[in-house]
């Protein structure tokens, strides 16, 4: 954590107490850190605190956070001011915890602070919560004795979501143990009805009748509440949703039965009422979890949280082991940092002068200093957040497709219920059919796979911002990958150098990378290191060179015009190339003295995707800005029959759209934002995100990591799941077509209709959680050459 | 047959008990972390001398 302070003062109001921690409810410590926010002035003991309240306003979470934003102004901020003995509470995110070892040392670790109260770690969720007395310890130090074992811990507001997560889930379970025990023990006191033929007595079915009455009312009342307000809520928005056949028929079916039961005649069926709440509970529990284990990376996203205390421009240095606050450029240290928050890849990147920084990942080794380029809302992992959010409000057009002919569905079933129930006089024939036939399974199959698909790629390096996109995904037949910066890693190395003058090659060499020394532009990186020359007045001439004195001789690197004008002639004949930003001359005032030919290296992983995709059956295209000699270059490297260059966007586009008119489904790699054009144009979009605004990017997946193999990994991705969810509506569609007349012919008794609705429930939750993995063995060949391309940098 | 005039009530009885047991425990936090718990009881953590 970084402490800046923004003022002096002794962290005291006016009362004389110790201020609270806005976030936290900490006592601020003595050089107190004050912001304005929501329209006051709030007060934090560190700037974690500060980060997470002020991102929570200002990053765009509202969607998050809108349930905090709702209830009252943090009363628990205030708490501890009210009792002055109050013990010092906090929840801490654990970072680094693999394995129950960790955390049982972590707790040991905790357990052994002064003044510590109470220290649980929790492994499911990775979270501690601390309770300390306040005179013997504070935060930063606990936080600092976690570090000193090698985890990290980052404070957020157990108020918010986590509570919100663990009452969901204590709620789901009270419910579900409801429906489970009391349909176990109804069902006991149905049993001698169904085998005793008749020999049972009267008063003795009465005494059944009534024990279950009185344990299927809190079955009803208490655990089947969310299919009744779920019904409330759909007759307010006058919409036929799901939860209104179910609650209806488990309201007309206890209804019935009660009456049964008072006037002491006809049918009962309160084992099949508490059955089906039982199975309908599990099917949602099981959604539950579900989407819990699968939104867990986004959730690791969403709590880490870029510190909004810093501004662009300003320097700021990383000790090791912690995590960078913003996005920024390194000007001094040479370290390595995990950026698996934000690309899922955990290897470490080397961090030298010049590299970039995103916020949230982590530095390893040395200090490093970097100079904030952006902070808060506008870094990267805000970014992402937002994105991955809206993603997961969009829907496929055949989830929505399938959402309508669901809600169409449940009125048909409504009026079949109600006209068979008329027609055959009997109450229990339309509970069958409004149980049998509730397309419950048609709603439940596709949120839980997209939910799961879009977290899987989300940690393999591919960010999903429209869902719609899975569909056009899965038919994909054409991929047109751009060259620059999507097969290439945008920078530049020396190919080729002709000595032109009396120098030979390795004075031609030095001289340009001592001229270039002075430079930050992409060039001078292509001369590398070695042996330099004193150069005297270096003189950087935007858009055309450098020039400086070397012994005395003006000398200049840069364009052919730029040193043209030196030289006062052209450049001799036989490497006489066409103009291109790729050659680069040197000449001083009296000869030419080199000619360097400078390109882009390639990505160590585009020979394995264009294979991979070729094994896939999509036919790889390569379109380049670039001459065509250059692009073609490329493409008999790797392999690529389809190549066209010196392309404009806009040639691209056509490309793209001739392409489209023969019935193709392309989809467009390009870097995102000289592409823009052709992205939009192509039916799916890649555009590479690494170290560009993710927010600028226009494009359907975010490759945030730059690793080509998450192209592959989407498509395979999406295939499976669309295949999934196709399986899925064909499933709940056949049982429901084949239930319908069944149930309304009166052949299906309630107990029947439970259990085949739920059953159809719980299948399609099932088939929703079959893995949605590729090959191991595409993964292990693209991780092991990422590393190398990272040695580019 | 008579001994049904005593049991079922009771039955009932006992359901409602389990199921107030049950949330007493739910809510105690029993329930929140369900795989920590059972390999706790691997560690040592009495030995003098451990981080």
């Amino acid at each position: 954590m970084i402490f800046i302070n923004t003022g002096g003062g002794t962290g005291r109001d006016h009362r004389g107490w110790m201020t609270a921690c806005f976030h936290c409810g900490l006592p601020v410590p003595g050089g107190r850190r004050a912001a304005v926010l929501l329209g006051a002035g709030r007060e934090f003991c560190c700037a974690g605190c500060e980060a997470v309240a002020r991102t929570i306003v200002e990053g765009g979470f509202e969607a998050y956070y809108r349930t905090r934003t709702q209830t009252a102004p943090a009363p628990r901020e205030a708490a501890p001011l009210e009792l002055p003995d109050a013990q010092g509470e906090a929840a801490l995110i654990l970072e680094g915890v693999r394995c129950a070892a960790c955390v049982w040392l972590i707790e040991q670790v905790l357990r052994r602070q002064p003044g510590m109260v109470r220290a649980d770690v929790n492994y499911t969720t990775q979270r501690a919560q601390l309770s300390w007395d306040p005179a013997q310890n504070n935060l930063p130090d606990i936080v600092r004795a976690i570090r000193a074992v090698g985890y990290d811990a980052v404070p957020y507001d157990p108020q918010r979501q986590d509570e919100a997560h663990r009452r969901e889930r204590r709620s789901a379970l009270w419910r579900l143990f409801i429906a489970g025990f009391g349909a176990m023990q109804v069902m006991m006191y149905a049993f001698p009805a169904y085998i005793s033929e008749g020999e049972l007595s009267a008063e003795a079915n009465e005494v059944m009748r009534w024990a279950s009455l009185l344990i299927t009312l809190p079955v009803l009342l208490i655990a089947c509440q969310p299919f009744f307000a779920g019904a409330l809520r759909e007759l307010g928005n006058r919409r036929v949703g799901l939860d209104t056949p179910i609650a209806l028929g488990l309201a007309g079916g206890f209804a019935a039965s009660a009456w049964a039961t008072v006037a002491g005649a006809g049918e009962v069926y309160f084992d099949s009422i508490s059955m089906l709440a039982f199975l309908l509970l599990a099917a949602r529990y099981a959604q539950l979890a579900a989407t819990r284990r699968a939104t867990a990376m986004l959730d690791r996203l969403m709590r880490w949280t870029p510190s909004a205390a810093l501004a662009p421009g300003e320097r700021i240095t990383i000790a090791p082991g912690e995590r960078v606050p913003a996005d920024g450029i390194v000007e001094a240290g040479a370290s390595s940092a995990d950026e698996s928050l934000l690309t899922g890849e955990s290897r470490a990147v080397p961090k030298r002068p010049g590299d970039a920084l995103v916020a949230g990942s982590v530095n390893f080794e040395q200090p490093l200093t970097m100079r904030v380029t952006r902070a808060g809302a506008d870094t990267q992992a805000a970014a992402i957040t937002r994105l991955a959010e809206r993603a997961a409000g969009e829907k496929p057009g055949l989830v929505e497709a399938a959402d309508r002919l669901g809600r169409h569905l449940t009125a048909v079933v409504l009026l079949v219920a109600l006209g068979a129930a008329l027609y055959w006089g009997n109450a229990w024939v339309a509970v069958a059919v409004l149980v049998a036939t509730c397309p419950c399974a048609l709603g439940l199959a596709a949120p839980i796979v997209l939910t799961r698909a879009n977290a899987r790629l989300l940690a393999q390096g591919a960010l999903i911002t429209r869902s719609s996109a899975h569909a056009p995904l899965e038919r994909v037949t054409d991929i047109v990958l751009d060259k620059t910066g999507t097969l290439t890693t945008g920078r530049l190395t020396l190919a080729q150098l002709t000595p032109l003058g009396r120098h030979d090659r390795e004075i031609c060499l030095a001289l340009a990378r001592s001229l270039e020394a002075s430079s930050r532009h992409p060039v001078s990186r292509a001369f590398g290191a070695g042996p330099i020359v004193t150069v005297e007045a270096p003189c950087n001439v935007p858009g055309c060179g450098i020039e400086a004195r070397v012994d005395a001789r003006r000398v200049r690197i840069g364009a052919e015009h730029f040193c043209e004008a030196l030289v006062g002639s052209p450049p001799p004949g036989p490497c006489h190339p066409n103009f291109d930003a790729r050659w680069v001359f040197l000449a001083d005032e009296s000869e030419w003295l080199a000619a360097f030919e400078l390109e882009d290296a390639v990505r160590p992983a585009a020979a394995a995707l264009v294979e991979a995709l070729r094994k896939r059956g999509v036919e790889v295209h390569l379109a380049s800005g670039d001459r065509l000699e250059v692009g073609a270059a490329l493409a008999r490297l790797l392999w690529i029959d389809r190549v066209a260059g010196g392309m404009s966007p806009q040639d691209k586009c056509d490309y793209v759209e001739r392409l489209q008119r023969t019935g193709r489904v392309v989809a467009m790699v390009g870097d995102g934002l000289n592409d823009a054009p052709v992205l939009a144009r192509a039916d799916v979009s890649f555009a590479m995100g690494s170290g560009a605004d993710a927010a600028q990017l226009r494009a359907d997946i975010v490759l945030t990591g730059n690793r080509l193999g998450a192209v592959v990994d989407a498509l395979d991705t999406s295939r499976r799941a669309m295949r999934l969810i196709r399986q899925n509506f064909g499933w709940a569609l056949a049982y429901n077509a084949a239930v319908l007349p069944a149930a309304a012919a009166g052949w299906i008794g309630p107990w029947e209709a439970a259990l085949g609705m739920a059953a159809s429930s719980i299948i399609v939750m099932l088939n929703a959680s079959r893995p949605l993995a590729t090959p191991e063995k595409w993964k292990a060949s693209t991780s092991s050459s990422r590393s190398r391309s990272y040695s580019y940098s | 047959m008579e001994s049904l005039y005593l049991l079922v009530p009771l039955s009932v009885v006992l359901v409602f008990l389990s199921g107030w047991l049950f949330w007493r425990s739910l809510e105690s936090g029993q329930f929140d972390d369900l795989e920590r718990p059972a390999q706790e009881l691997l560690a040592d953590d009495d030995r003098p001398g451990q981080p």
